[in-house]
């Protein structure tokens, strides 16, 4: 395997001595074909222990090694070192409050997540007994795409209306709540567009379209956005100009 | 949480969005083309002025001018806000009351041909 040395400049940060975050450059050789993620490991295994950083599967599954690299939010085990020359700047996600070193707190994006209730919400209590829910094929590819998410934050790092306006409740959480919403087992909609159709809900989205670009599941969430946009001008005329609120 | 009552700007601007991504292109090629001399046949100034002569005729100009006027004075308000101008009240009322000049004129230029 042939190696090449990779230089880093890592954003480091310790809530405990610091008081601003600084950058740390380290030299490390790594095989060709590794990921930033691999450097991240050589450098902590070899060089210095104090470096922090969340990580776990290694295969762009758990989504928890999200970060900055030169200045783009990317999986840092999916970020292949052959696509960078020169030093690599590895930064923790952006938008996010810096916990330590590369490590962010996910608080906010986890609350947002658990207000549009991201799990099927059923129409009515149907026993065991009664069998269970069956689903055509094309059914299944309304939402399927949604489902792909992996709750990795890149596309909040990715995108400027979150970082201008914290309350957005962003790409991913309204993805999953259209991704439930397309469900035909599902009849949890109202309760969840109370949340993503409000003011602080879809409407922050300008369709920037960065959330897509970033997303490394493929779950073009930017798409999920623009249904919930139309679905909901269409509840609105609905509710404002037909007589009895359309119900 | 309420409902936001967003979609009555929203819409208009989405519709806005496909009327220009639809027509403009063409309209400006046409329009070059009429510049150069070269108006393609049925395009002439006859039968266009008896396209704006009819009621049907009337609509659709005024949708597609209307529309797209509406979508851009939207899309420039986001990118007002996005740039970092946060009087967003001001600017939009002054891009939407733009729009809406604009639109009261096509209407008044269409009702006296
Ligand atoms: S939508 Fe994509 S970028 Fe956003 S959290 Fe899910 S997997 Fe990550
Ligand atoms: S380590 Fe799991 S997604 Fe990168």
């Amino acid at each position: 395997m042939k190696e090449r040395l990779i230089q880093l400049e890592v954003m480091r940060y310790n809530p405990d001595t610091d008081t601003a975050a600084h950058f740390q450059r380290y030299e490390v050789s790594c095989p060709e074909e590794g990921v930033v993620l691999d450097a991240l490991n050589k450098i902590k295994e070899t060089i210095d222990p104090t470096l922090n950083y969340r990580w776990s599967c290694h295969m762009a599954v758990c989504g928890s090694c999200g970060m900055m690299i030169n200045g783009e939010p990317k999986l840092s085990c999916h970020a292949f070192l052959r696509e960078y020359a020169g030093v690599i700047r590895v930064e923790p996600l952006a938008h996010f409050p810096i916990e330590r070193d590369l490590v962010t707190a996910p608080d906010d994006f986890i609350e947002k997540l658990k207000r549009v209730k991201p799990y099927l919400i059923p129409k009515e209590p149907k026993p065991i007994s009664a069998g269970e829910y069956l689903q055509t094929p094309a059914q299944l590819k309304r939402y399927h795409q949604y489902t792909l998410c992996i709750n990795c934050m890149l596309c909040y790092a990715a995108c400027p209306e979150y970082g201008l306006t914290p309350k957005f409740i962003g790409p991913a959480a309204i993805a999953l709540a259209h991704r439930y919403n397309q469900d035909s087992r599902d009849g949890g909609r109202d309760e969840r567009q109370e949340i993503i159709a409000s003011a602080e809900g879809v409407w922050e989205c300008t369709f920037v379209g960065a959330c897509s670009e970033v997303c490394p599941a493929h779950v073009d969430p930017a798409s999920a956005l623009q249904q919930v946009k139309i679905a909901s001008s269409i509840d609105w005329f609905k509710e404002h100009l037909l007589p009895g609120g359309g119900k | 949480m309420a409902k936001s009552n967003k979609p009555i700007i929203w819409f208009p601007f989405a519709a806005g969005g496909t009327v220009i991504a639809f027509f403009i292109p063409v309209i400006v090629l046409l329009t070059l083309l009429a510049a150069l001399g070269h108006v393609p046949a049925g395009l002439d100034y006859a039968s266009m002025h008896a396209l704006a002569d009819s009621g049907l005729g009337k609509l659709l100009i005024f949708g597609v001018i209307a529309l797209s006027l509406w979508s851009s004075a939207h899309r420039l308000r986001c990118t007002c806000y996005d740039f970092g101008l946060r009087a967003d009240k001001l600017v939009a009322n002054v891009l939407y009351l733009a729009a809406a000049a604009g639109s009261i004129a096509a209407a008044v230029y269409l009702l006296r041909i």
